[in-house]
C-alpha cells in the first residue's frame, strides 16, 4: 500500500489577506511590463522583427515572409522547369479532386511543330478560383507532374469575384520556375 | 447690466469647461486607455487613423499615430443606425442615456479647474456645498442604467441595471463617510477654498510647504503641532476609501459588475446603439473625469502647485498674478490625466470582484472603516485643545470610547463575515 500522505492547503497570512500588498505588487509587475513594452524590450521584439511595441508586427510595413516555415501552403500555382517548359499536361487530375471544385482546366494539343509535341497536351486555360479554394493541397498530392504547388503567396485580394480568379498567366507568375524535380520529357537529369 | 454680463461670463465658463475642455479629454481618455492598455498587453493600440489626404486625391495619409481616431469613433457613432427594439419600454429607454450622462457634466460646475483668470474665478459656480453637490447629482446617475437595465426588457440587461443600483448605493455610504474626517480639517465645504487652504498648507496627502522661517511648515501645525502628524493616518485612510468607493462609483474596472462582459452579455447597455450607446460609454468616463478630478481636488491640492510654489505666483498685494490662471489650469489637468492614467493601470492589474465580495466589501469593511476612521480623526483634532484646558479625564474616556467602538466593529464584521454552515438535506 502506498503511503497516504494528507497535505495541508497553504493559510493565507495576515498581509496576504489584506490584499493591499498584493494590489501594489501587481500594479508594479504591470508597470514594468509597459516600460518594457515601450522601450521595445518585451518578449519576442527583436526575435521576431516586430514593431518595437509589445510583439506585433505592423503588417503592411512588415512582412512575415521570413519567418514562414518550408512547408507553408500559400495559394496553389503552377511551376515551369528548367527549359522554361509548362510541366503541367493537363490531365485534369487536380480539377477532379478539388474539394471545392476551384480548378477549371480547358486542355489543349501541342502542335506538331512545338519542341515539345511529344508531350501532346498542355493546358489552354486553367483557371483557379480564389474565393472557393481551401489550401487543402490536394491538388499538389495528386499531381503525377509535379506541375502544381502550394507557394509561399498569401496575399490574395481583389475588388471584385472576377479579380480573385488566378488564370494561367498569374498562375504561372506566382509559380515561377521550380528546378531539382523529376524529368519526364526531357534528357536532363 | 451687470446681471448681463454676470450671465455672460457664466456663459463662457460653461462652454469653456464643459464643450472645450472636458468633452475633448473624455474623447481623448478613450484613446489613452485604447493605447496605454495596448502597451500593456503587447499590442499596438490605434496607431493609424490620421487625415485621410488620399481621400482628396493625395498620394499619403498622415497618420499621425492615431491621434484623430477619436473624432473616427464619434463620426462612426452618429452616422451608425438608431436602433430601438419593438419589446423595450420606448420612454425610459430613450431617456437612460441621458440621464448618465447629464449628471457626470453637471457635476463639472462646482470643481475649480485653476485659481483666477483676468479677476474671474476659473469654476462655474463658486458654491459652499461642493462636495455634498457633487455628491447629489453623481448619485442620481445610477437612475440612468437602471432604467437602461429595466427598459431594456432583457434579463442580461436587468441584471447589470439590479447589480448597478445595489452597488451605487453602497459604495456612497462609505463615498460619503470617508470624507468627513477631510472636511472637519479643512472646516468647509467650498471648493475653491479648499483648494486654498491647500495652496497655502501644502496638499492634504503631503502637508509640506518649503520657504518661511525654519526652511519648511508642516501644513497640519494648528492640530496640536507637530502632534498633527498623526492626522496624516486618518487622511490617509479617508484617501484609499474615497478612491475604492469612486472606482465603484464610477464602475470602472474592478467593480465593473453591471457591464461585465463575461457574465452578462453587455449589461445595461446590450440593447443601445448609435449615439445612445456612446452617451453611455461617454458618460461612463466623464463620471471618471468628475472622479479624479474631486480626488485630485480633495488630497493632491487641487490646482495649487503645492509645496510653497504657489507663493512664487503672488505679487505684492497678495493678489495672483496674470498668468496665474494658466499655470494652475495646467497643473489641475495633469493632475487629472496623471489620476485617469493610474485608473488605467488598475484597470489592467486588479480582476473584477465577484458580487458577493463587492457587496462585502462595501458594507462590512468600508463602511466600519469610515466611521471608526471619523472618530479617530476627531480625537486627534480634538486632543490638544482638550490637553490645553486640562480635561485629561474626558480626554482618555474619549480615547477608550473609540477603541471600544471599533472593536465592536470589528466584532459585527467577523460575525457577518462568518460562513454559514452548509445546509444538510
Amino acid at each position: 500500500m502506498a503511503e497516504v500522505k494528507k497535505l495541508k492547503r497553504p493559510e493565507l497570512n495576515t498581509g496576504e489577506k489584506l490584499y493591499l500588498i498584493a494590489l501594489a505588487k501587481g500594479a508594479m509587475v504591470t508597470l514594468k511590463h509597459a516600460v518594457k513594452s515601450v522601450t521595445g524590450k518585451s518578449r519576442g521584439a527583436t526575435g521576431l522583427n516586430s514593431s518595437g511595441l509589445g510583439i506585433t508586427m505592423q503588417f503592411p510595413e512588415q512582412r512575415w515572409d521570413d519567418f514562414l516555415p518550408e512547408y507553408y501552403r500559400g495559394a496553389p500555382a503552377l511551376v515551369t522547369d528548367e527549359q522554361d517548359r509548362e510541366r503541367c499536361v493537363s490531365c485534369q487530375l487536380c480539377e477532379f479532386i478539388c474539394p471545392p471544385k476551384a480548378i477549371k482546366i480547358i486542355p489543349a494539343e501541342i502542335p506538331a511543330d512545338d519542341e515539345w509535341a511529344k508531350v501532346e497536351k498542355r493546358p489552354k486555360e486553367f483557371d483557379i478560383d480564389m474565393t472557393r479554394c481551401i489550401y487543402c493541397g490536394m491538388c499538389e498530392e495528386v499531381c503525377p507532374e509535379q506541375a502544381i504547388y502550394l507557394r509561399k503567396e498569401y496575399l490574395i485580394t481583389g475588388t471584385s469575384r472576377e479579380d480573385m480568379v488566378h488564370n494561367k498567366a498569374k498562375l504561372y507568375e506566382i509559380g515561377g520556375k521550380r528546378v531539382g524535380l523529376v524529368n519526364k520529357w526531357n534528357e536532363l537529369k | 447690466m451687470d446681471i448681463l454680463i454676470l450671465i455672460l461670463i457664466t456663459m463662457v465658463k460653461i462652454v469653456g469647461f464643459t464643450f472645450v475642455l472636458t468633452l475633448p479629454i473624455i474623447a481623448y481618455s478613450v484613446y489613452a486607455e485604447r493605447r496605454f492598455s495596448a502597451i500593456l498587453q503587447d499590442r499596438v493600440g490605434p496607431n493609424r487613423t490620421g487625415i485621410p489626404l488620399t481621400l482628396f486625391g493625395f498620394k499619403k495619409d498622415i497618420p499621425l499615430q492615431g491621434l484623430l481616431q477619436p473624432l473616427a469613433d464619434g463620426l462612426k457613432f452618429i452616422l451608425k443606425e438608431d436602433f430601438t427594439p419593438s419589446h423595450v419600454n420606448k420612454f425610459f429607454f430613450w431617456l437612460a442615456p441621458a440621464l448618465t450622462m447629464v449628471p457626470a457634466l453637471l457635476t463639472l460646475a462646482v470643481i475649480p479647474f485653476g485659481s483666477e483668470l483676468f479677476g474671474e474665478k476659473l469654476v462655474i459656480a463658486d458654491v459652499s456645498v461642493g462636495p455634498l453637490f457633487i455628491f447629489a447629482i453623481a448619485s442620481l446617475s445610477v437612475y440612468g442604467i437602471t432604467f437602461a437595465g429595466w427598459a431594456s426588457n432583457n434579463k442580461y440587461s436587468f441584471f447589470g441595471g439590479v447589480r448597478s443600483c445595489a452597488q451605487m448605493i453602497s459604495y456612497e455610504i462609505a463615498l460619503g463617510l470617508s470624507v468627513i474626517p477631510v472636511l472637519m480639517i479643512f472646516g468647509q465645504l467650498n471648493l475653491t477654498n479648499i483648494v486654498e487652504w491647500q495652496a497655502q498648507h501644502g496638499w492634504l496627502l503631503c502637508p509640506i510647504t518649503f520657504g518661511g522661517e525654519n526652511g519648511f511648515d508642516f501644513g497640519f501645525y494648528e492640530f496640536g503641532g507637530p502632534l498633527g502628524i498623526l492626522l496624516l493616518l486618518p487622511i490617509f485612510l479617508s484617501f484609499f476609501i474615497f478612491t475604492v468607493s469612486i472606482f465603484a462609483e464610477t464602475n470602472r474596472m474592478p467593480f465593473d459588475l453591471p457591464e461585465c462582459e463575461t457574465e452578462l452579455v453587455g449589461g445595461y447597455h446590450t440593447e443601445y446603439s448609435s449615439m445612445k450607446f456612446a452617451l453611455f460609454f461617454l458618460g461612463e468616463y466623464a463620471a471618471m473625469i468628475v472622479g479624479s478630478a474631486l480626488i485630485v481636488t480633495l488630497f493632491f491640492g487641487g490646482w495649487s502647485l503645492g509645496f510653497g510654489l504657489d507663493a512664487l505666483l503672488k505679487d505684492d498685494t497678495d493678489n495672483w498674478v496674470a498668468y496665474a490662471g494658466l499655470i494652475h489650469l495646467g497643473a489641475f489637468l495633469t493632475k487629472v490625466i496623471a489620476f485617469i492614467l493610474f485608473f488605467i493601470l488598475v484597470r489592467w492589474t486588479v480582476p473584477r470582484f465577484r458580487y458577493d465580495q463587492l457587496m462585502k466589501l462595501g458594507w462590512v469593511v468600508f463602511f466600519e472603516l469610515a466611521l471608526i476612521n471619523i472618530l479617530v480623526a476627531a480625537v486627534i483634532m480634538a486632543a490638544p485643545n482638550m490637553v490645553e484646558r486640562g480635561e485629561i479625564g474626558a480626554l482618555i474616556v474619549l480615547i477608550i470610547g473609540v477603541i471600544a467602538f471599533s472593536i465592536a466593529m470589528f466584532v459585527i464584521a467577523k460575525s457577518l463575515d462568518k460562513k454559514k454552515a452548509p445546509q444538510s438535506l
